[in-house]
């Protein structure tokens, strides 16, 4: 009974895109936020940005909504639009203040992600983006559990260029194996770093395994690009603001775009192609 | 009382390296301070309760490692330049290196109480703990089974952003 009403609250999303990465502090969020302002620019489609990093929620500062509660209504909770076409939902939405620590075991964590999935109005939605935190644990078990009422399209996996990273991201891309979870691709972010004066390029980062690009070949999944480490970037989502509009030329920009177009492409292709299948 | 007749009887001083972010180096801080340390001619131990991202065993590069099990209970694999740093840590119990631990809270508790107290740690001046990031099972667990003895605090890690 439960499947079912989370597959009819599901049924009216087109696409749905988890973004994971074994490893914290690597660009998730940030990943998740820019996917959603990109995916939006286009004002016909409808797009969602779940948020269930429960402990450790930061798309409503990256997104700019902080201090924004949740309303309720007859059809359910109302996310937080941010435009008319980009919907919200967090746990951040939920606190009294942003200071307050969710210090949930996962038994709680999975009941408000089931929340999350069952309760919000999403609406019709042309695209679901799933933020998730590091690692492979309740959060990551119970969301790929209860998006199998509807269909993922696959997962976005994010890693920077070092072993360290590197991995924490094997593991995840194993997960994503053992839970038959599709892998779009891998992203390698905080990829070098060009200094704004002599404009030399330095790896902040140094990829001593390889980088992301080894690893995916080994692997044998796409890597989908690589951004530059750009402090223009960590400001804006400081400021949430869309480093997208804020920066439109800039290195790192070009990158997020590129990668975007490649999500959208694979997300598109395979729904034409189960539609062939239909 | 219990904490005599335990492997953390020896056991002066318990760090653990906090934050609620990932990725701002609670790992590698870990690491420096341990190594600091026994510079300072401290006996010294790191357990690693990041049981999704174990990243200590290959910053000290002893990812191939295993443990051993003694009277006591897990011999803790020893690391640095005299190896004489004990070092715990759910990678050494992984058959291979990219097996992604995919545990929901409760087994994850299971092994952090095992840590806890069926490593042999010996005599130790400090037991640094490194955790993942957040607030949730692993924290609660640690904090929960290391509260009988002799917690010194918490040291917590950020980046400026």
């Amino acid at each position: 009974a439960e499947a079912a009403e989370l597959r009819a609250r599901l049924r009216a999303v087109r696409h749905t895109v988890l973004v994971l990465s074994g490893k914290g502090g690597v660009g998730k969020s940030t990943f998740s936020a820019l996917l959603a302002h990109g995916l939006a620019a286009d004002e016909t489609r409808q797009v969602a940005l779940l948020d269930i990093d429960i402990c450790g929620p930061s798309i409503p500062k990256i997104m700019g909504l902080e201090g924004e509660q949740v309303h309720q209504s007859g059809s359910g909770w109302s996310p937080v639009y941010v435009e008319e076409n980009l919907g919200v939902m967090s746990v951040g939405f939920l606190l009294s203040s942003p200071d307050d620590a969710v210090i949930w075991r996962g038994p709680k964590k999975n009941g408000l992600i089931k929340q999350f999935l069952r309760d919000v109005d999403w609406g019709e939605v042309d695209y679901l983006i799933v933020d998730t935190p590091p690692g492979t644990s309740d959060e990551h078990l119970s969301i790929v559990q209860y998006l199998s009422a509807t269909h993922i399209d696959g997962a976005v996996i994010v890693t920077t260029p070092q072993e360290v990273s590197l991995q924490d991201v094997r593991k995840e891309i194993n997960f994503c194996r053992k839970v038959k979870l599709p892998i779009i691709g891998v992203v390698e972010n905080m990829s070098g770093f060009v200094c704004p004066k002599c404009k030399n390029e330095s790896q902040i980062f140094p990829p001593t395994t390889g980088g992301a690009e080894k690893m995916c070949q080994n692997l044998n999944v796409s890597l989908l690009g690589k951004v530059p480490l750009d402090p223009q970037i960590g400001k804006s989502c400081d400021r949430g603001q869309s480093v997208l509009a804020e920066a439109p030329e800039s290195p790192a920009t070009l990158s997020y775009r590129s990668i975007i177009q490649r999500i959208q492409d694979y997300c598109e292709q395979h729904h034409f192609q189960e539609e062939k299948i239909m | 009382s219990l904490a005599e007749r335990t492997n953390l009887a020896g056991v002066r001083h318990i760090l653990l390296v906090l934050s609620g972010k990932g990725g701002v180096g609670k790992s590698t801080i870990s690491t420096e301070l341990a190594l600091a340390l026994r510079s300072a001619g401290k006996r010294v131990g790191i357990l690693d309760v990041d049981l999704c991202g174990p990243s200590i065993p290959r910053m000290l590069r002893v990812q191939d490692s295993a443990v051993h099990q003694c009277d006591s209970g897990w011999v803790p694999v020893f690391v640095g330049q005299d190896k004489a740093i004990a070092l715990m840590s759910i990678g050494f119990l992984l058959e291979r290196q990219d097996d992604a631990v995919v545990w929901r809270g409760p087994k994850k508790n299971a092994l952090i109480k095992q840590f806890v107290t069926d490593v042999a740690w010996g005599d130790l001046d400090f037991l640094i703990v490194d955790t993942p990031p957040g607030t949730s099972d692993e924290h609660i667990s640690t904090v929960e089974a290391l509260r009988p003895y002799q917690l010194l605090g918490a040291v917590l890690v950020t980046t400026p952003q």
